[in-house]
């Protein structure tokens, strides 16, 4: 592109059909690169505050090991067409060197056979296993974690939770109970966000816990069409709490148009007491609320039994390289990968950004002073059997109009049996794409 | 520019008496050669015409990043299927009928009146025009304030007056509504300037006539102006109907087509589509819209045209 | 309708429309304004109020500088994208259009359903994806340049066209006698004539290419290549709790053709109303 810029406007006048015949010979162009022993590597991140923190925080702590590879963090936009720009760029072959994505569906929707360099190395086996598998194509690993592991569940006020005498429920009742009598003291009950669409999703995704406990086959039997969400009770479940919440007005007056930083606002001054979100929101949290930081508390979205009481949780992002990168570059790029996967690594990134959860490599803890979302989440994490990822990162299939459709049944436009329905044709679309037996 | 589109096809009779004494001609002739179509032309048929045609082809295929297979008219289909289309393709025409039908109305009035001899003209003229040359985006952006439900300028105004305003973009059934408005409050001010030209090329004879006769405001302009004016009419018409039932960028900033899929038009869900990775149904939207547009803009330019040379 | 009457008509309606444009368009404008003078936190009130601090200079700072200059970036890409597109149309279309508009042949039907069709038929997003790759121009500035004329170029046409019938042939007969060939003939007689609506066709394009948030979307994605219309969707999903800074970049973007504006307001009128009065 710059190169571009140095043709003079009038040139490109006088014989566009020309010029572009010519431009089209010079449209690749090499883009830095080795000279003397010095490697730099291109690093594609998303342009949230806590990614760009992270990658510069990881870039310059191995540039200080090794100062003959410099790192260059370039940067994309967020989610649908930030998808957009990877998927692009991977399959035009025009990729950075390494580059972070989400691990999972995502992930698996790159065809990372094709387009990504497989990873080999003891580090590999130090990955959590949880986050191993969402990295995993045809038992090639592929990715490292960047970030930690979220909980997807509840953020709650826990001065208001004190205030009115209530307990963290474990059961499904006992939260409507609680939030009966949050409405009954004149507070918002649920917080819900529509403004941003993406918020909508987290008691159906956040739910697969409770799912998993009643059909331990759900996510191989999706996979393979066999089970869907409208006729399988226990996974119809969410769309129905997400139907609940609002018939039962326990809902912020602006759910409608409200973002997610307004709702967590709400949720820090008390003015919400709980909010259905990912944790990762909590930077937003820290940014701006600091001292209340230690106010809001996490739990795990309640089934029906207490005994299975447990949380939801998304496997960090993963590093990854494409298949692009050769030669010098690909040898720095992969001890890079290594080395983000080591302790010194792991360490760099949690001096970088705040963690939000557990790390995705085993030996490498958290440090004492995390804040009490962090501590909650480690309490479902360190226990057996009392966490489970997300579907996301079971089944390579997630359709993407969800949000849209949760907004419907969340806002009293569709009820929750058609939502479903209405969902399962939005991921046979997403199936079908990818090419699965079975749809 | 107000008679640009009805024009071509009066000027053809002009043309046809060169045809005769074509040999004597045939030196002139050579002075407009056909090469000069050829620098536009390579463009715009390899970014416009090439696409087109091949858009049919990949309507008919399922096509990823990395693989393409022929699935025959599935796309269409499930297209069909998707919660976003139906009410995509209404929305279209109700964004498109409504858009252009204010615009003809509004702009044509605007332009009365600011022909009339009324103070500050220059200026007024200035200010309607002016959203015009302003960012769709972030036009979009400041509606979409203005427009909230609990703190917007809006509705905080008719609460003075002790109404209650309603969701202006979160409720369903209002979202695709309130954006065509603003899309109005945008361009009313190029249709206004075409109307304008329109008016202002009418012959003074006219008007001097009229008021011989002791003609009312109301007269002149339903005998005179409305008849005369009516090349503008088709121009604001049909540009503002290609452009209506196209529209995007206005809906995408504002709603993204939400509440849930209420104000999706297919443009938007084209966009969905190709975000999502489903290049081969994205362009099944493509050749969608394709129809849609040439089957309601064409009928009604002959119409308009057809009319205008009887007159 | 007596003399009396109708001045009181004047006073009393041009005051009424005073009135009403004054809200309904001034007022969103220095809504804009307003937020852009605010600091975070009363910006992010969203009301409709004065301002209780001016950090316009701050704000333009903080906002030029966010993601490493971006915005510069984008304000030179969008400038090149402009000027050589707009350039381009006004050239490739004033050649049609002359020899459309002169030339009698059997050609005249199909470049008339050419030009129509680029009126009416919207671009195929994926395929011109998939031709823009295989041409090696797909995320080039020079490809959305060819992009911007190709799809711009059925209305400049059309607008040229009108005017050019306007023009008396005797002149270019008078050129052809004087030994001038068709080159000549085009760029040194004609081309110089079309000044007026040249001017309408620079800033209709200019106004339609610089606001463009589509094309530069689908065909030019990245952030290194942003166009001043994707800074501001880029900055709307990161500034969702800095609407002061969101505002000031519509402010910053909207000045370009504001400068346009004051140069060309007499032209614009005059220019399209050029193409129907005859002389």
């Amino acid at each position: 592109m710059k190169l571009t810029n140095k043709r003079r406007p009038t040139a490109v006048v006088v014989g566009v059909a020309v010029a572009s015949l010519a431009l089209a010979a010079c449209g690749g162009g090499d883009d830095g690169g080795s000279s003397g022993g010095k490697v730099t590597l291109s690093f594609l991140v998303d342009n949230s505050e806590t990614s760009v923190a992270t990658a510069k925080g990881l870039a310059d702590a191995y540039h200080k090991k090794n100062p003959d590879v410099t790192i260059d963090v370039e940067q994309r936009p967020q989610g649908g067409d930030g998808d957009n720009v990877v998927k692009t760029r991977l399959s035009t072959g025009d990729m950075t060197d390494i580059f972070m994505y989400n691990s999972g569906s995502l992930f698996q929707a790159l065809n990372p056979k094709q387009t990504m360099v497989p990873l080999e190395g003891d580090y590999v086996d130090t990955l959590a296993d949880a986050f191993k598998q969402s990295v995993t194509a045809d038992d090639k690993v592929y990715g490292v974690p960047f970030g930690t592991f979220m909980g997807g569940g509840v953020l709650y006020n826990i001065p208001a939770y004190k205030e009115l005498g209530l307990e963290v429920p474990k059961t499904w009742s006992q939260f409507e109970e609680n939030s009966d009598k949050i409405k009954a003291a004149g507070k918002t009950a649920v917080i819900q966000t529509y403004g941003d669409t993406w918020t909508s999703q987290l008691l159906v995704l956040g739910d697969y816990h409770n799912v998993a406990e009643q059909e331990p086959d759900f996510a191989d039997d999706y996979t393979a069409g066999k089970a869907k969400f409208a006729d399988t009770p226990a996974a119809l479940t969410g769309f129905e709490h997400t139907q609940e919440v609002h018939d039962k007005g326990w809902v912020n007056e602006d759910f409608q148009s409200a973002k997610n930083a307004d709702g967590m606002r709400m949720l820090a001054q008390g003015d919400g007491v709980q909010y259905p979100m990912l944790t990762f929101a909590m930077a937003e949290v820290a940014a701006n609320y600091p001292d209340q930081l230690n106010d809001i508390g996490f739990f795990g979205i309640p089934g029906d039994d207490e005994s299975t009481n447990g949380a939801t949780v998304w496997s960090p992002g993963g590093i990854y390289i494409p298949a692009t990168t050769e030669g010098d570059k690909l040898k720095a790029a992969q001890d890079f990968v290594a080395y983000a996967a080591s302790p010194d690594g792991c360490q760099a990134q949690i001096e970088a950004t705040p963690p939000q959860g557990p790390m995705g490599v085993t030996g490498c803890d958290l440090p004492a002073d995390v804040t009490q979302v962090v501590k909650d989440i480690q309490t479902y994490t360190e226990k057996d059997g009392a966490s489970t990822p997300a579907l996301e990162f079971l089944s390579p299939i997630k359709g993407p109009a969800l949000e849209q459709i949760l907004v419907e049944v969340g806002s009293g436009i569709r009820d929750a049996k058609s939502g479903a329905a209405l969902y399962d044709e939005d991921a046979k679309k997403q199936a079908q794409q990818l090419g699965i037996e079975g749809w | 520019m107000a008679t640009v589109i009805g024009k071509a096809r009066v000027e053809e009779p002009a043309a046809a008496p060169v045809k005769a004494p074509r040999r004597k001609h045939a030196g002139i002739q050579s002075h407009y050669p056909f090469w000069f179509y050829l620098p536009a032309g390579v463009v715009y048929a390899v970014l416009f015409l090439v696409p087109t045609f091949i858009a049919f082809y990949f309507s008919l295929t399922r096509w990823g990043l990395f693989s393409q297979e022929f699935i025959g008219l599935d796309n269409f289909r499930q297209f069909f299927n998707e919660p976003g289309l139906l009410q995509g393709l209404k929305n279209s025409l109700i964004y498109g009928v409504i858009t252009s039908a204010l615009k003809v109305v509004l702009g044509l009035l605007l332009a009365v009146l600011l022909t009339s001899q009324i103070i500050a003209r220059g200026w007024l003229r200035s200010v309607i025009f002016f959203p015009v040359l302003v960012s769709t985006i972030g036009v979009g952006i400041t509606f979409t304030i203005l427009m909230n439900p609990q703190q917007g300028l809006i509705n905080k105004t008719l609460e003075v007056f002790g109404i209650h305003g309603p969701g202006w973009l979160t409720n369903p059934s209002l979202a695709i509504y309130s954006v065509a408005l603003v899309d109005v409050w945008k361009g009313v001010g190029l249709a206004t300037v075409i109307y304008i030209a329109g008016i202002v090329s009418i012959p003074r004879d006219y008007f001097e006539a009229a008021e011989m006769d002791g003609a009312t405001a109301f007269e002149r302009f339903r005998h005179i102006i409305l008849p005369l004016a009516r090349p503008a009419t088709v121009t604001v018409i049909i540009l503002s109907l290609i452009g209506g039932l196209r529209s995007f960028d206005l809906i995408w900033a504002m709603t993204g087509g939400g509440p849930g899929f209420s104000s999706d038009v297919i443009a938007s869900v084209i966009y969905k589509q190709y975000q999502a990775g489903f290049y081969g149904l994205s362009t099944a939207g493509n050749v969608i819209l394709f129809f849609a547009v040439t089957l309601i803009v064409l009928p009604i330019f002959w119409a308009l045209n057809r009319k205008q040379v009887d007159m | 309708m007596n003399k009396a009457g109708s001045r009181a008509s004047r006073y009393w309606l041009g005051g009424a429309a005073l009135v009403v444009t004054a809200v309904v368009f001034v007022v969103p404008f220095i809504f804009i304004l307003f937020m852009a003078i605010k600091d975070r936190k009363q910006s992010s009130l969203l009301d409709f109020s004065l301002p209780t601090s001016n950090n316009l200079i701050s704000n333009i700072v903080e906002v030029i500088k966010s993601r490493d200059y971006m915005l510069v970036t984008a304000f030179i890409n969008s400038t090149i994208l402009t000027v050589a597109s707009v350039a381009g149309m006004v050239v490739l279309g004033a050649m049609v259009a002359f020899v459309r508009q002169r030339r009698y042949s059997r050609w005249n039907r199909l470049v008339d359903l050419l030009v129509l069709s680029g009126l009416i038929i919207p671009p195929a997003v994926v395929p011109t994806i998939w031709v823009l790759q295989k041409l090696g121009i797909f995320r080039t500035l020079p490809g959305l340049i060819l992009i911007e004329i190709a799809f711009g170029l059925s209305f400049t046409i059309l607008l040229f066209q009108a005017f050019i019938s306007t023009i008396p042939k005797e002149l270019d007969e008078a050129a052809i006698l004087d030994g001038a060939g068709p080159f000549r003939l085009f760029f040194r007689v004609i081309f110089p004539l079309l000044k007026s609506v040249v001017v309408t066709v620079i800033v209709v394009q200019s106004v339609f290419v610089f606001n463009d948030f589509v094309n530069p979307l689908y065909f030019l994605p990245g952030d290194d290549n942003a166009t001043v219309q994707l800074t501001l969707f880029n900055f709307k999903s990161q500034f969702t709790t800095e609407w002061n800074l969101l505002f000031t970049d519509i402010l910053l973007i909207t000045v370009p053709m504001l400068v346009l504006f004051i140069f060309f307001n007499r032209k614009i009128v005059e220019g399209m109303t050029a193409g129907a009065v005859k002389g």
